[in-house]
């Protein structure tokens, strides 16, 4: 059983009354051989590499290896109760920021879906789950949903910045995060596919542009709007808001828009912020110091 | 692709064509090489050379080659810990070279009886390839087992290799012939999806036009 559009999964997940980890896990198992308990297992073991990656990151201040970032995930972490977005959005924004950094510093991350989007999954995941009272064994099941949803967005559109830009990586991990978030709470399997599709949209056209050509800047700041994209785009979902767009054809359409964008801007470090004066300075620093 | 290719891997940051991908091709390299070494000259290749410092790729490549895999905490003390085990490492790097893929290393590694160059490439998401052993063209990930063959271009190789795999119930998932020149010596690849038994080596050696047997098993 391959299903490769959102639609037929949704579809799949409906007729049954199940979930969209539930079917994940179904067609993983007859693709893989790998036993349902096994995947679980495995996804569950992930889940737990990722909360290691945020309390190491919220919990000291990480230098990077080039010594351009360290502590934005810590730094924010402090101010949560306190800040304008609301504890959870601040809560999952420093956790997405603290992944990154451990990734920055030559930490031990999971890639989701890649290094350079780790933190908004494990960010979203872990706050959504706390928010909700839910075990780690759940959230754990919620990271089959957004592995589905991944796969949905490399088989349709792609998962790489050289070939996306950054829409293909935060904006990718966003919307698999905002799936997985409304599964957690509850809500039904198009809510998911809609979520999704509005937190794809909200970073539609996002070039990939690093600094130094590192996974840094602006890749780490970038991650917490991803997490609180994804939580703003899944409370949306479950209030009954569409995407009037159909998710797989805004899959479809951000792998259109990667490919139509110059090559400048998709982690060539050629464009956008890499080729601004301070980026261009910052790189020549850095070549020096080698 | 499975789900764990999204969700995955679990690696060492921060980029996981230039930090994982760079491990895993020093990992490979070691595997294929499969003695003892005391030098390794390595030459890293436009992107890999250009923003390698500050992505750790040659911390990276050296772990792999000391034996250590992409998600290995170690992976930043590469040099310390190759250095305490008396392993000279020399890096070139190439910042320019249209030739070859974008990330792509070359390892040579230095025994006390033989050496062999290894190139390959990182195609992102911590996904490899090596495409040159020694000179000969090649093609694979090291995602399967694989048999590699240093052998006579000569009648008869392939069929003694594929019925001794076939006795012993092993599947060729891909298989890749590569020769510098018609009845020289040349690079047989045969990537398997059962482990073969480690009798592999000398059981294939036994004939007599099959110089050198590597097994990497994953």
């Amino acid at each position: 059983m391959s299903l490769y559009t959102m639609q037929q999964i949704i579809e799949a997940a409906e007729q049954k009354g199940a979930k969209i980890s539930d079917i994940a896990l179904e067609m993983e198992s007859k693709e893989s051989g790998l036993s349902a308990e096994e995947i679980k297992k495995r996804m569950y073991s992930n889940y737990a590499v990722m909360k290691d990656s945020v309390s190491n990151g919220i919990s000291q201040v990480i230098p990077s290896v080039s010594g351009l970032t360290g502590g934005e995930g810590y730094r924010l972490w402090q101010e949560r109760d306190k800040g304008l977005s609301g504890e959870t959005i601040l809560s999952a924004a420093s956790r997405a920021m603290a992944v990154s950094n451990v990734n920055a510093s030559m930490g031990k991350i999971v890639a989701a879906p890649t290094a350079g989007s780790c933190g908004i999954i494990p960010g979203v995941l872990m706050t959504v789950g706390e928010r909700l009272g839910k075990s780690d064994e759940e959230i754990a099941e919620s990271l089959i949903t957004t592995a589905v949803v991944g796969k949905v967005i490399a088989q349709n559109a792609t998962l790489a910045g050289a070939e996306g830009g950054c829409q293909a990586e935060c904006g990718a991990a966003s919307a698999m995060a905002a799936a997985a978030a409304v599964e957690l709470s509850g809500g039904t399997p198009s809510q998911a596919g809609d979520a999704a599709a509005i937190a794809m949209k909200g970073v539609m056209g996002l070039v990939c542009d690093p600094v130094a050509g590192l996974v840094e800047v602006p890749c780490i700041k970038r991650n917490s709007f991803g997490a609180a994209q994804a939580i703003l785009a899944a409370d949306m979902a479950i209030s009954g808001i569409k995407s009037v767009i159909p998710v797989d054809e805004v899959i479809k359409a951000m792998g259109e828009v990667g490919h139509a964008m110059p090559v400048e801007l998709r982690e060539t470090s050629m464009g956008g912020l890499a080729a601004t004066s301070t980026g261009r300075a910052l790189e020549e620093k850095l070549v020096k110091k080698e | 692709m499975n789900l764990f290719d999204i969700i995955g891997p679990v690696m060492i940051g921060p980029s996981s064509s230039h930090t994982a991908g760079a491990a895993r091709l020093g990992k490979l390299a070691r595997n294929i090489f499969g003695a003892s070494f005391d030098r390794a000259d390595i030459t890293l290749y436009n992107s890999f050379a250009k923003t390698g410092k500050g992505h750790g790729t040659d911390k990276a490549v050296v772990a792999g080659i000391m034996g250590m895999d992409p998600d290995d905490e170690r992976i930043k003390d590469a040099f310390e810990i190759g250095g305490k085990a008396g392993i000279e490492i020399n890096f070139r790097l190439e910042d320019s070279n249209r030739e070859v893929h974008p990330n792509t290393a070359k390892i040579q590694l230095f025994g006390e009886k033989s050496t062999m160059s290894i190139t390959g490439c990182s195609l992102g998401g911590g996904r490899v390839m090596i495409q040159d052993i020694d000179g000969f063209k090649t093609e694979f990930t090291g995602e399967y087992n694989t048999i590699i063959a240093i052998q006579h271009d000569k009648p008869g190789i392939v069929a003694f290799a594929a019925s001794y795999l076939a006795q012993k119930n092993i599947n060729i998932a891909q298989m890749k012939l590569s020769r510098k020149s018609k009845g020289d010596t040349a690079l047989m690849i045969i990537e398997t999806d059962e482990i073969p038994p480690k009798s592999v080596k000398t059981d294939l050696e036994g004939h007599d036009g099959i110089y050198k047997i590597v097994l990497s098993t994953i």
